[in-house]
């Protein structure tokens, strides 16, 4: 299928504050938030980014959305650039690509009912207002949320994190969306109602046809929601393949460790020690060549010379490590 | 059995009424095991841990029941004497139990002398120790909270609540904020404490696979009740509560065959309404008439379920496996 978000290269560095050592030597420190990803989603696919906090995915989410601009590389909305993106063009943009925030307790604005925080986007997006009840009707329908007229004018404090994500959603689906980058859509919810919203997550992109990349740190909980996965580690993907290849054979040694450190609701699990070292390092001064290499257990002379490049080996199926192509 | 919780009520008076957060929660935990208390926002699992600590929130008050540690029953005084001695915590988020303003090791050294009656150079010496238990370098200890990353900060709290060889340790959610690899290593780091120091502790967490990984013996809450309890791999593999049944569905779990996630329609019940009988009533795919009547636990042995029709379980449990038995009860009204 034809890709609707394309992102070749793309590189993203946030300037940290200097210190007084970093100054006198002329020094321009940045952390490297994302560093050369590559990557097509295609057209009603599903692709989960996980990894852990600082590995780059939420800033990847934000590209996507063009929240924030690239430092380099280049990324494309249905075959068009997203950096020229402008006027008329940019508000078409807006109107089909949406973001589900991560916290529901905090993605409604206290203040506006419910039914006021629904209808904002038809409002900004100068959908003509005879529309506007029929629509937010229809995004009620589809997030599932019976009776919900009769709620409109309560404030989101008055309603539970199950509801609340729904509206949530319901905001994010009012415009007729094509594609939705949904950031830890259910990290904040409970386990017996968090099943509900990924259920309704996959239902409505099946219905509406939507394309979606979800954003999780939860290998465990994007099993349910996506068949494509990509990990992350320090601003780079290192593997990118069906989340089961994923799950049950992992390539990249970070991969292996992110999967070994899950735990599972069976007391028997394995508890051997997770094959890693030490910690995630600065994002600041990640070490040369693999950013991985001073954590793995196969780390070579190589790896810290030439940076493995995320390359093919199986249809479907990318790994960034030296061990894959040796 | 180090710690017995029997009847345990604990009110939180609010602007619209007492909430009865915990409401008639009994357990053990015997010496040196672990114990998982689990269950979802405001089933009370965070309240019933600080009423043992005696750290309750202002508004809260201790309205009937017994906390019995090591035979003796608490009060105030006693719960005071006890505290961090012998009963220590470690709070939600590890920030909150360490100070911004001095050093990991000061504050370390501080619990020590004040509270121990430690020399300096005793707590300086035992301050190294506490550190190089959970797997934090000594070096360190001159490093402000700050400077620590979320799972160091974590080892700082668990190191701090050791200080005093409690034998009761008292842990809420130690590792959620956590990513997963720390995760781990922070559940190894309480893991080697319990077989090497033969620390008692009570996990309060809503992770199944936590407490599977962590845990021997589990207790399970629902609406400020227990609603079943007994050892991990029992409860785990047979559970006979359908609310733990139904968790059990909605768990997801990077190994299992299924791929779909059984959601438990509804939500808990508002604790400041006067309740009665199985608070899971509404939501029960198997409630009958009843069940509005009250409940007390059946069981013989360690494995106790508080469900009505427990001579049933084996038949509910099948039951449950099969996600249209709770579509029924599954409708999203907004209440």
């Amino acid at each position: 299928m034809a890709a609707l978000v394309e992102l070749r290269d793309v590189v993203k560095h946030f300037p940290v504050t200097r210190s007084l050592g970093e100054i006198a030597r002329g020094a321009h420190p940045a952390v490297h938030a994302l560093d050369g990803v590559t990557f097509d989603v295609g057209d009603g696919d599903a692709v989960a980014i996980v990894g852990e906090s600082g590995c780059g995915k939420t800033t990847l989410g934000r590209l996507m959305l063009k929240l924030v601009e690239p430092t380099g590389g280049a990324i494309t909305f249905a075959g068009a650039p997203m950096a020229g993106l402008a006027g008329e063009r940019l508000r078409d943009f807006r109107r089909q690509a949406q973001l589900v925030f991560q916290n529901p307790f905090d993605a409604l604005n206290p203040r506006f009912t419910i039914y006021r925080a629904v209808v904002e986007p038809l409002i900004n997006a100068g959908i003509d207002r005879a529309e506007h009840a029929d629509r937010v009707a229809s995004a009620f329908r589809r997030v599932h949320l019976a009776d919900f007229d009769r709620y409109f004018d309560r404030y989101p404090h008055q309603l539970s994190g199950g509801q609340l994500q729904r509206v949530v959603m319901a905001r994010a689906l009012v415009l007729g969306p094509r594609f939705l980058v949904a950031d830890e859509p259910v990290s904040m919810l409970d386990v017996s109602v968090r099943a509900g919203i990924l259920a309704l997550l996959r239902e409505v992109r099946e219905t509406m046809g939507l394309t979606a990349v979800y954003i999780s740190h939860d290998l465990a909980l994007v099993r349910y929601l996506c068949e494509r996965t990509l990990v992350m580690y320090l601003g780079r993907v290192v593997e990118d393949a069906p989340t089961e290849e994923i799950v049950r054979r992992p390539r990249h040694p970070y991969t292996q460790a992110l999967v070994a450190a899950v735990p599972v609701p069976d007391p028997d699990q394995s508890r051997q020690p997770l094959p890693i070292k030490g910690n995630v390092p600065d994002a600041r001064e990640p070490p040369s060549g693999c950013s991985f290499r001073d954590r793995c257990p196969h780390a070579m002379p190589r790896c810290a010379q030439e940076t493995p490049l995320l390359r093919s080996i199986a249809d479907g199926q990318r790994v960034a490590c030296h061990l894959e192509l040796a | 059995m180090i710690l017995e919780v029997d009847n345990l009520q604990i009110h939180y008076s609010t602007r619209d009424g007492t909430a009865r957060a915990v409401d008639g929660a009994s357990f053990v935990v015997p010496e040196g095991r672990i114990v998982g208390l689990v269950g979802e926002s405001g089933c009370g699992k965070t309240t019933a841990v600080r009423a043992i600590m005696g750290v309750l929130a202002e508004n809260g008050r201790q309205a009937g029941g017994r906390i019995v540690f090591k035979g003796q029953a608490m009060d105030e005084a006693t719960t005071r004497r006890l505290r961090w001695r012998d009963i220590a915590y470690v709070p939600q988020s590890a920030m909150s139990s360490l100070d911004p303003v001095y050093t990991v090791g000061s504050q370390l050294i501080e619990v020590l002398t004040k509270r121990g009656g430690f020399s300096r150079a005793a707590a300086r010496a035992r301050s190294v120790e506490l550190f190089d238990l959970v797997g934090l370098n000594e070096r360190r200890l001159a490093d402000y909270p700050h400077q620590f990353s979320g799972g160091m900060r974590q080892r700082a709290a668990i190191a701090m609540a050791l200080a005093l060889e409690p034998s009761l340790l008292l842990a809420d959610e130690p590792v959620t904020a956590l990513d997963v690899i720390v995760q781990r290593q922070i559940l190894d780091v309480l893991r080697s404490l319990q077989q090497r120091l033969k620390v008692s502790m009570v996990l309060v967490t809503h992770d199944i696979s936590v407490v599977a990984y962590l845990c021997d013996e589990v207790v399970v809450m629902y609406a400020g009740q227990v609603v079943e309890s007994g050892p991990v791999r029992e409860v785990l593999a047979r559970p006979r509560h359908p609310y733990t049944m139904g968790l059990r569905n909605a768990f997801p779990d990077l190994l299992s065959d299924a791929l779909e996630l059984v959601p438990i329609g509804g939500s808990p019940p508002d604790l400041r309404e006067p309740l009665s009988g199985c608070r899971f009533v509404p939501r029960c795919p198997f409630a009958q008439a009843a069940c509005s009547l009250d409940t007390a636990m059946n069981g013989t042995g360690a494995h106790q379920s508080a469900c009505r029709r427990d001579s049933e379980a084996d038949t509910l449990r099948t039951a449950a496996l099969d996600p249209r038995t709770w579509q029924r009860s599954s409708s999203f009204a907004m209440s």
